[in-house]
């Protein structure tokens, strides 16, 4: 089972981000599962969804405290907290900034293997607006290939209709641009 | 559990819940949007105004009214559904008790929230527990495949001529509202199968005046009272049947009361609801490290499954009740302290300790469980066992 911890900002579409990916891969025949972290929506604050994703039946009714990714979709949530508390030994941070990875890790002292992406001027130039949750799927997919971008592509066209070849995009060139680790 | 083979699509378990009270083909909605209850009644309203379900959704004022409006047109014959949370639970509990009395087989699904203060959206069991003796059919679902098919099962009980009572389906407020997970959809033809149309012996008709929920004087109060008590467990075999017909038509087995790895278990966990899940992935967790313990997971509360669950624990030694709304100054736990009651005429009696976890959305992980049992175990050990203890507090 893969475990997956989304931080972003309410508005951002961070629970979005974990329900597509739970979507597509029960779409694929996948056991998954894909909640927020429960309370009232606020535009703004910071705010955290998980996704699980497995072969078998999922019965974990708590919080993802040890993920295997942590995904990043606003770079100021890196000022405020941190996000590779609890992240499993070998586990991967995937963030939304325009820093290398190198550059993150020696700003902000990482351990952990980092990927990082600027999808914020990908949202602007793509949707011309500042949602980057389509955009980090493709760059978590980039890291692990949990699904497919077929059954991605399903999702997004009946999540969000006509916009969804442009979220297709977006997804698309994270994908493209997303920097690993050396 | 058997799997079936049917296709299974990720969905939010509030919208496939609308879904399945679409699939009933309800004549009527009527609801108070309450979070975490919000999704299913919002859904519902789009599906009337989209046409696809053709059935009146009548937005009220306040859960008070939404009840009243659901007792005024089940009497009338028509199949009647609502949902609400919490507060809102509160606020209709008067017309709560009225309808299980009048015998109106209302299906209302309870997202359960707890109760303020202080104000909290939260997930416990609290407003459950407030109307434990309201005199409904009670069913604690685990997951949001149980709580689809529970829709079908909830107007089948509850429309039952053997039954007419009405049915609350409990399902923990975001832990399973707010979850996208894999469901397995019906065929509308499965449903026709399984829930067969209200038709309602008696029915309020201008043309066939009737009375329903008459003024009670001493001298008939506590007959009403015995016949509606009686009436109530009369429905265990209307409630097994319709779990029985549901395996045929879905391929998946529930009962009111069910175990885990218990056999060979001299410790026994017992849980309702999501808690039951959770607990699974902790016990495959202890067993991997030698601890002999097991499961006892209650689905069905009201009326309670007395037999079944003697049966179910005969062999334990010790039990460990977790539950998951407060009883202040009480016995323990809403269901530790039914469940001593339940075992205390017996020659042989299990140890007893009860845990309150989880309370307004707490995280309750599988070392949580871990925990609470470790501690149990010293408490037994010790011969410390207390009438309960709030798990988790930060002190």
């Amino acid at each position: 089972m893969i475990e997956i911890r989304f931080h972003g900002r309410g508005g951002q579409g961070a629970v979005t981000t974990a329900e597509l990916l739970a979507r597509s891969a029960v779409g694929e025949g996948k056991w998954a599962q894909a909640f927020p972290s429960f309370g009232p929506e606020r535009r703004g604050a910071p705010v955290l969804a998980f996704c699980r994703v497995s072969d078998h039946k999922i019965q974990h009714r708590f919080q993802v405290k040890n993920p295997d990714l942590v995904v990043v979709l606003d770079p100021s949530l890196l000022e405020v907290l941190d996000p590779t508390k609890g992240l499993k030994p070998g586990g991967v941070l995937v963030a939304n900034t325009e820093l290398t990875p190198a550059e993150l890790k020696k700003k902000y002292k990482f351990s952990c293997a980092v990927a990082t992406v600027n999808a914020s001027t990908i949202a602007h130039e793509i949707l011309k607006l500042p949602i980057t949750n389509t955009a980090m799927l493709g760059a978590l997919l980039k890291v692990k290939g949990l699904v497919s971008l077929d059954s991605l592509k399903e999702t997004f066209q009946d999540r969000f209709g006509k916009v969804a070849e442009m979220n297709l995009n977006a997804c698309k060139r994270a994908y493209q641009e997303l920097k690993l680790e050396e | 559990m058997t799997e079936p083979s049917r296709k299974k699509i990720g969905v939010e378990v509030s919208i496939a819940v609308s879904e399945a009270v679409k699939q009933c083909d309800v004549d009527v909605v009527s609801a108070y949007p309450i979070t975490p209850q919000t999704h299913i009644v919002e859904h519902l309203a789009e599906l009337v105004a989209q046409g696809e379900l053709d059935a009146e959704f009548v937005p009220v004022e306040s859960e008070h009214s939404a009840m009243s409006v659901c007792a005024g047109s089940v009497a009338a014959g028509a199949r009647t559904f609502t949902s609400t949370a919490s507060q809102g639970l509160a606020l209709m509990a008067e017309i709560v008790y009225c309808v299980s009395a009048m015998r109106l087989p209302i299906v209302m699904v309870v997202a359960n929230r707890s109760l303020s203060s202080p104000l909290s959206i939260w997930n416990d069991h609290s407003d459950a527990m407030m109307v434990r003796d309201s005199g409904w059919i009670q069913v604690f679902v685990e997951n949001g495949q149980e709580s689809y098919d529970h829709i079908f099962w909830c107007f089948r009980v509850a429309e039952d001529e053997k039954s007419l009572h009405p049915v609350m389906l409990n399902m923990d407020g975001f832990i399973l509202t707010h979850t996208i997970e894999p469901i397995e959809y019906w065929e509308d033809e499965m449903v026709k199968k399984y829930l067969p149309p209200f038709q309602p012996k008696f029915r309020l008709h201008p043309e066939h005046p009737l009375t329903m929920g008459a003024f009670g004087p001493p001298e008939i109060f506590t007959e009403c009272k015995k016949a509606q008590d009686q009436a109530l467990i009369a429905t265990m075999p209307v409630i097994e049947k319709a779990w029985e017909e549901m395996e045929k038509i879905c391929g998946r087995k529930y009962s009111a009361v069910e175990t885990y790895r218990a056999e060979d278990a001299k410790t026994l966990l017992v849980t309702m609801g999501s808690f039951s899940e959770t607990a699974r992935v902790a016990i495959d967790e202890m067993r991997e490290t030698g601890e002999e313990i097991g499961l006892v997971s209650l689905r069905l509360w009201r009326p309670f499954p007395f037999e079944k669950f003697r049966n179910a624990v005969k062999n334990a030694e010790n039990l460990i009740v977790i539950d998951r709304a407060m009883v202040f100054g009480g016995p323990g736990g809403p269901v530790a302290s039914e469940i001593r009651s339940a075992l205390y005429s017996g020659k042989k009696r299990p140890r007893i300790v009860n845990f309150i976890a989880g309370l307004a959305g707490r995280d309750v992980q599988p070392d949580d469980f871990y925990q609470m049992v470790q501690h149990a175990k010293t408490k037994i050990k010790d011969g410390t066992e207390d009438e309960y203890e709030i798990y988790g507090v930060r002190e």
